[in-house]
């Protein structure tokens, strides 16, 4: 049990290529802390930092209260789950989970325990003297967290874990994965360019773009209050409608306009506007047919209708750009449908346009 | 393709297949055959009455017995294997920590030292046993086993280092980056990870240098020159020709001899060798 405690961490790469930009992160004890990005985004690179398998070009990483930059991996008390789980061909899955602790020179009873009681919560005790070849990919997953879970390490990192399972499995796996980690307290720190992965499982979740942290918070602090534009549009599916739109004033009100849209800005954001040229941000589930007109509402038309079930996205152009509402299944709305919209005020993101930092 | 003809089949698959083994098997049949038939039928025109060119009527085992009793072929055949054995595994050794070291550690010229031993491989030994004898003398190794233990790694180790390169590049580096995180340091991760799932890379490398060293001639022929000391390449064709005789019988029973070696090691380790080569380790 420990927390991670990341300071102003830097990598460059031998060819000159910066891949991690001053990452600071404290991760508190039996945290489960998700890196999240865009492939290329550092994530990767700062938890093989973290794991000892890449060398630190410049900063800090404490595990508990010891500075690890110089130890090599073997001693830093962590377990790794890999993207193609690295399981040892050669070795049972028995072998494969008893070698971290035959490493460590464990007494055989204390290993075949061990081994057991990972095998019990994974429901993988059928298959402990089977080759990883014999596996499917489900049970390769399985084998490899119960490697990671056999030595209780302090800290647990995965590295895209999920994404060489089948949709269904991994959405399976996802809740086993929390559950496992309700189950055993452990600080885990989890990378993936999943989303929907990122949102479900961690407690804390870290955006990260071009090597740097855009946003660090609860799922639903950085779903509900991003940032910045980069963070909004990651964030949730589908992704946020973007418009620039230029502001003018009329009244005693500030007005953001487009090709065919005008809506009124807020009260709470008229202080904080620097320029002329902002972006507006409306989730999908942040507009609704209009029942009338209103200082929020603007006229379309609807091309596409996607019926989910449980829900109907649909696709149509504002202020030049293609835009996405999701509405109620009872709605009737078929393509072509000439449409009134209407923002919800409370959730509507403006964003500098040239910062991109949100208001 | 279920109901194509069966006619269709036998045209394009089983013929050009039948035609193809039949062209590499003919010159070793023919050598059996030849190393079985007696002088008589040998010498004998094809024109004359119930002659047998493709077999023998009477099978003899007199070249055999021959070869046996005349030359030094038991010797030679112990020479070569002795020598095969020992050179391939110096290279062995050290083709697979080359080829470790090449394909996983970033050190400052490494791709350098990758081509550099690769083209190593590419000087003929008709030109390097030039040098190579002028060594072989000065450290008095000459007509001694050691001068072909020696030098054949000369072109076996870049050999195997490069195959051995090629191979372990195909593993993913996550193994040993997960057994170092298991407790292994990085000797340990390639001892005890590595090597064992290596092992059809360094069989089908192994079976290539046993196979190069066996054939070789020219080092031996030059480094060797006392016939008990010779090899069976070298021994089977400096002895067996003499002047312009050629000891058809004995020549070919030597070279019959000689091959069944090597193809017992590759039946044996067919399977290895084909994964070796197609290097393909799935977790």
């Amino acid at each position: 049990m420990a927390n991670v405690s990341i300071r102003s961490l830097n990598k460059y790469y031998d060819n000159g290529f910066h891949a991690v930009k001053d990452v600071s992160l404290e991760i508190p004890d039996k945290a489960f802390v998700v890196l999240v990005g865009p492939s290329g985004c550092g994530k990767t690179t700062t938890l093989r930092m973290l794991a000892g398998l890449e060398e630190i070009s410049s900063g800090e990483i404490f595990i508990g209260t010891e500075r690890v930059n110089d130890l090599p991996p073997m001693d830093r008390n962590i377990a790794m789950v890999f993207q193609n789980y690295a399981l040892y061909p050669h070795k049972t899955v028995f072998d494969n989970m008893a070698f971290g602790l035959q490493m460590r020179k464990y007494q055989k009873e204390e290993i075949r325990k061990r081994v057991g009681e990972a095998a019990e919560i994974l429901g993988i005790e059928a298959l402990l003297e089977r080759k990883p070849r014999q596996l499917s990919g489900g049970q390769r997953q399985r084998v490899a967290v119960g490697r990671a879970i056999v030595r209780h390490p302090q800290v647990f990192l995965f590295d895209e874990p999920l994404s060489n399972l089948d949709a269904k499995l991994r959405v399976q796996m996802r809740v086993e994965l929390k559950r496992l980690h309700e189950r055993l307290e452990t600080t885990a720190v989890y990378v993936t360019h999943d989303q929907v992965e990122a949102m479900t499982l961690g407690d804390r979740v870290v955006v990260m773009k071009d090597g740097r942290v855009q946003q660090v918070g609860a799922p639903l602090e950085l779903y509900g209050r991003p940032a910045n534009r980069f963070v909004a549009g990651f964030i949730g599916s589908p992704a946020m409608n973007f418009v620039n739109v230029s502001v003018t004033g009329a009244g005693d009100a500030l007005w953001a306009e487009a090709e065919g849209l005008r809506v009124k800005i807020p009260s709470q954001f008229a202080g904080r506007i620097a320029h002329k040229r902002l972006t507006l941000g409306v989730r999908p589930e942040a507009l609704r047919l209009a029942n009338g007109v209103d200082d929020y509402s603007f006229a379309t038309e609807v091309d596409v209708v996607e019926p989910l079930g449980n829900e109907i996205l649909l696709n149509f152009r504002a202020g030049g750009v293609p835009m996405v509402a999701r509405v109620d299944p009872g709605t009737h709305v078929a393509a072509h449908d000439a449409v009134r919209f209407a923002l919800d005020p409370a959730r509507l993101h403006f964003f500098d346009a040239e910062t991109e930092a949100a208001l | 393709m279920l109901i194509e003809r069966k006619w269709k089949k036998w045209l394009y698959f089983y013929l050009p297949v039948a035609a193809f083994i039949v062209f590499t098997l003919f010159p070793f049949y023919w050598m059996a055959v030849t190393a079985f038939r007696p002088d008589a039928e040998l010498y004998a025109t094809w024109r004359q009455p119930n002659a047998a060119p493709l077999w023998t009527l009477h099978p003899t085992f007199e070249h055999v017995v021959g070869l046996m009793k005349t030359t030094a072929f038991p010797t030679w055949l112990w020479n070569t294997m002795a020598i095969a054995i020992v050179s391939t595994g110096i290279s062995l050794v050290c083709g697979t920590f080359a080829g470790y070291a090449l394909a996983r550690l970033r050190f400052r010229g490494s791709e350098f030292l990758g081509t550099a031993i690769f083209i190593t491989y590419l000087v003929p030994q008709t030109l390097l046993f030039i040098p190579l004898a002028d060594i072989v003398r000065d450290f008095q190794l000459g007509n001694t086993p050691w001068a072909l233990m020696l030098t054949y790694p000369t072109f076996l180790i870049p050999f195997c280092t490069w195959l051995l390169m090629g191979y372990f590049k195909t593993i993913p580096k996550e193994l040993e980056e997960c057994a170092r995180i298991d407790g292994a340091t990085r000797f340990g991760a390639m001892v005890r990870i590595i090597l064992p799932v290596a092992i059809p890379g360094i069989l089908s490398a192994g079976i290539f240098a046993f196979t190069l060293s066996w054939n070789e001639f020219i080092y031996a022929l030059i480094f060797m020159s006392s016939a008990e000391r010779k090899t069976v390449p070298v021994g089977v064709v400096s002895e067996l020709i003499r002047g312009d005789i050629f000891f058809w019988g004995q020549l070919m029973a030597g070279a019959l001899l000689g091959s069944v070696p090597v193809a017992l090691v590759y039946s044996f380790f067919v399977e290895y060798y084909v994964t070796g080569l197609t290097g393909s380790v799935k977790g």
